[in-house]
């Protein structure tokens, strides 16, 4: 070879050496031991003495109010405070981090110690998180505005011949699919924010939230918006909200009991009534 | 055509050691990829996450589930690439030759097809999506169809016909002024002149970028899944958060790819086809 081509071949060489070190792997550091009991205040936090919880942006009511975490109004940012305190940090040793849906569930190491995003537990999702014990049991409801063709419907088969539409990535989208199973294709929308327009252009008939959204959206956000039903719960374990962690994480355990305590306590009921419980009551599809 | 000639024993010894030389090359490229191929894996598995990843990214149950639900996805990317792509080429046509009308009394067409192709090159493609399929049904006009992916397809045309018509326009302008000069001079008026004699030099010329634009469309199509229809990655999107499994985005990046690279060798072969013309081999 010319030594213009040895020296091309040298640089690869040169290049590929560096690249193969650089992505030499990282010892991980050792998995705390969780029977170790959970010391208030002292946890394994991503950063020590501080409690990283995470929610999405933009954060929706009743979960939250103006899109603000850090108020401690709103039903999960009042149960983001209390576990919190249970857990021994408070509110001055809270700090929040806004996270897409897709990068609070992604494998990579996270930006959190636990996320609150109305994420609903399911088997299959464990293969991927860890999940708190639940905190909420969800309910999806169909909504509508005045007018629309399936305003006055009673029973889930007279909205199978309706658009509807629901949020990509929910439990509402898949309580759509298998509960209702309307003959025409439902509409998946990336945020609520965009099935509303629809729903007011009059491009869908009706959209599937759950029941605290759904008290929201008719009463403050949509212009002659209207409940249509409950769907019924379906047999088996009741569609519940938990917290999301990193898969293995150390204070999984923490975070339920403390999640468990305000339950027994009926500190957890009391949040509900306070912050959902204009969320009254809603006819149900039969 | 010469006939085959028996070699002299000078050109036969030349020609061996070009073959012997073509011969090394190949093992060389051979054994350089394997070792970099190697090297490559090596270097992706012994990552401490690569077991993870695996499970998360390259799960062979999760692809086979989410496949027919991307597949389907896929059927109105692919319906809504061939009607737009039809509505780019001839609105990014008229758009060009407008552009290029000669003389003072076209001068108002020429500045409205510039301030198109100004307006609709500057606007994001998701914001004139989110304006045309939103926007539009809000007016209520009669006769405006309602449809997501219909008002999502004229979203995209009008959005897209701004670059092609700029492609377009190049290649008109890159055809030599004799050959104007010489319809001209042959009797031909303007309009046949641009029919018969420029149009098609031009778009000979620009084949490879309206191809390139081709590909850019397969992927921007997927887009009108703002406005509600359910396409290849949208698809993808819900087996994802059902199970919070990656691997259905693996799935749909593999099916676009399997798309595009036909486009591709379409591209090269058609190139190919335009220089042997031209070089008349």
């Amino acid at each position: 070879m010319n030594r213009r081509a040895r020296l091309v071949v040298a640089l690869l060489a040169a290049v590929l050496g560096t690249a193969l070190a650089a992505c030499a792997p990282v010892p991980e550091p050792e998995p705390a031991d969780s029977a170790a009991g959970c010391p208030k205040g002292d946890l394994p936090t991503l950063t020590p003495g501080v409690l990283t919880i995470a929610t999405d942006q933009p954060a929706y009511e009743p979960w939250f109010t103006d899109d603000d975490p850090t108020t401690g109004k709103g039903f999960e940012s009042a149960l983001a405070y209390a576990i919190a305190n249970e857990l021994g940090y408070g509110k001055d040793r809270v700090s929040w981090v806004r996270v897409p849906f897709n990068a609070a569930i992604q494998p990579g190491p996270k930006s959190f110690d636990f996320n609150l995003n109305q994420f609903s537990i399911s088997e299959e999702r464990r293969a991927a998180v860890d999940f708190s014990s639940p905190y909420y049991d969800v309910k999806q409801t169909v909504i509508t505005i005045a007018g629309s063709p399936v305003a006055d419907a009673t029973t889930i088969a007279e909205l199978k011949r309706a658009r509807l539409g629901a949020q990509v990535g929910t439990t509402s989208l898949d309580a759509l699919n298998e509960q209702i199973a309307p003959t025409t294709k439902p509409a998946v929308y990336s945020t609520n924010d965009d099935a509303k327009l629809a729903l007011q252009n009059g491009q869908i008939d009706g959209i599937v939230v759950d029941l605290p959204t759904a008290f929201y959206i008719t009463s403050a956000e949509l212009e002659n918006g209207k409940i249509v039903g409950q769907l019924p719960a379906s047999p088996g374990t009741p569609e519940q909200f938990g917290a999301v962690l990193h898969k293995g994480s150390p204070l999984t355990g923490c975070v339920s009991a403390a999640v468990d305590r305000l339950r027994t306590s009926g500190a957890l009921a009391a949040l509900e009534k306070q912050w959902l419980a204009s969320a009254g009551t809603a006819p149900e599809l039969r | 055509m010469i006939k085959d000639v028996p070699l002299s024993p000078l050109a036969a010894e030349r020609a061996a050691f070009r073959r012997s030389r073509a011969r090394r090359s190949t093992a060389v490229a051979f054994v350089s990829t394997l070792v970099f191929a190697v090297a490559l894996w090596w270097a992706v598995t012994s990552a401490p996450g690569w077991p993870r990843v695996q499970a998360t990214f390259f799960d062979p149950a999760r692809a086979w589930e989410s496949l027919p639900a991307v597949l389907e996805g896929l059927w109105l990317n692919i319906r809504v690439l061939v009607v737009a792509e039809l509505g780019v080429l001839v609105v990014g046509l008229v758009v060009a030759v407008l552009r290029t009308l000669r003389g003072p009394v076209f001068f108002p067409v020429r500045a409205l097809a510039t301030a198109y192709v100004d307006l609709f090159r500057g606007i994001p493609v998701l914001i004139a999506l989110y304006l045309i399929g939103y926007g539009v049904p809000a007016l209520r006009l009669q006769g405006v169809p309602n449809d997501v992916v219909v008002l999502g397809t004229c979203a995209l045309i009008l959005t897209y016909s701004a670059y092609v018509a700029e492609v377009f326009r190049a290649g008109i302008e890159s055809v030599h002024p004799s050959q104007r000069a010489a319809a001209r001079s042959l009797g031909l008026s303007h309009g046949q002149a641009l029919r018969l004699v420029i149009l098609p030099q031009a778009v000979r010329n620009v084949l490879p970028p309206l191809l390139n634009d081709f590909v850019a469309l397969q992927k921007d199509v997927g887009l009108i899944s703002v406005l509600g229809a359910v396409d290849a990655i949208r698809a993808a999107q819900i087996e994802q958060a059902r199970s919070f499994n990656f691997t259905p985005y693996v799935v749909a990046a593999l099916l676009f790819v399997l798309l595009s690279v036909p486009t591709g060798r379409i591209a090269d072969a058609v190139a190919a086809r335009g220089n042997r013309r031209r070089s008349g081999r």
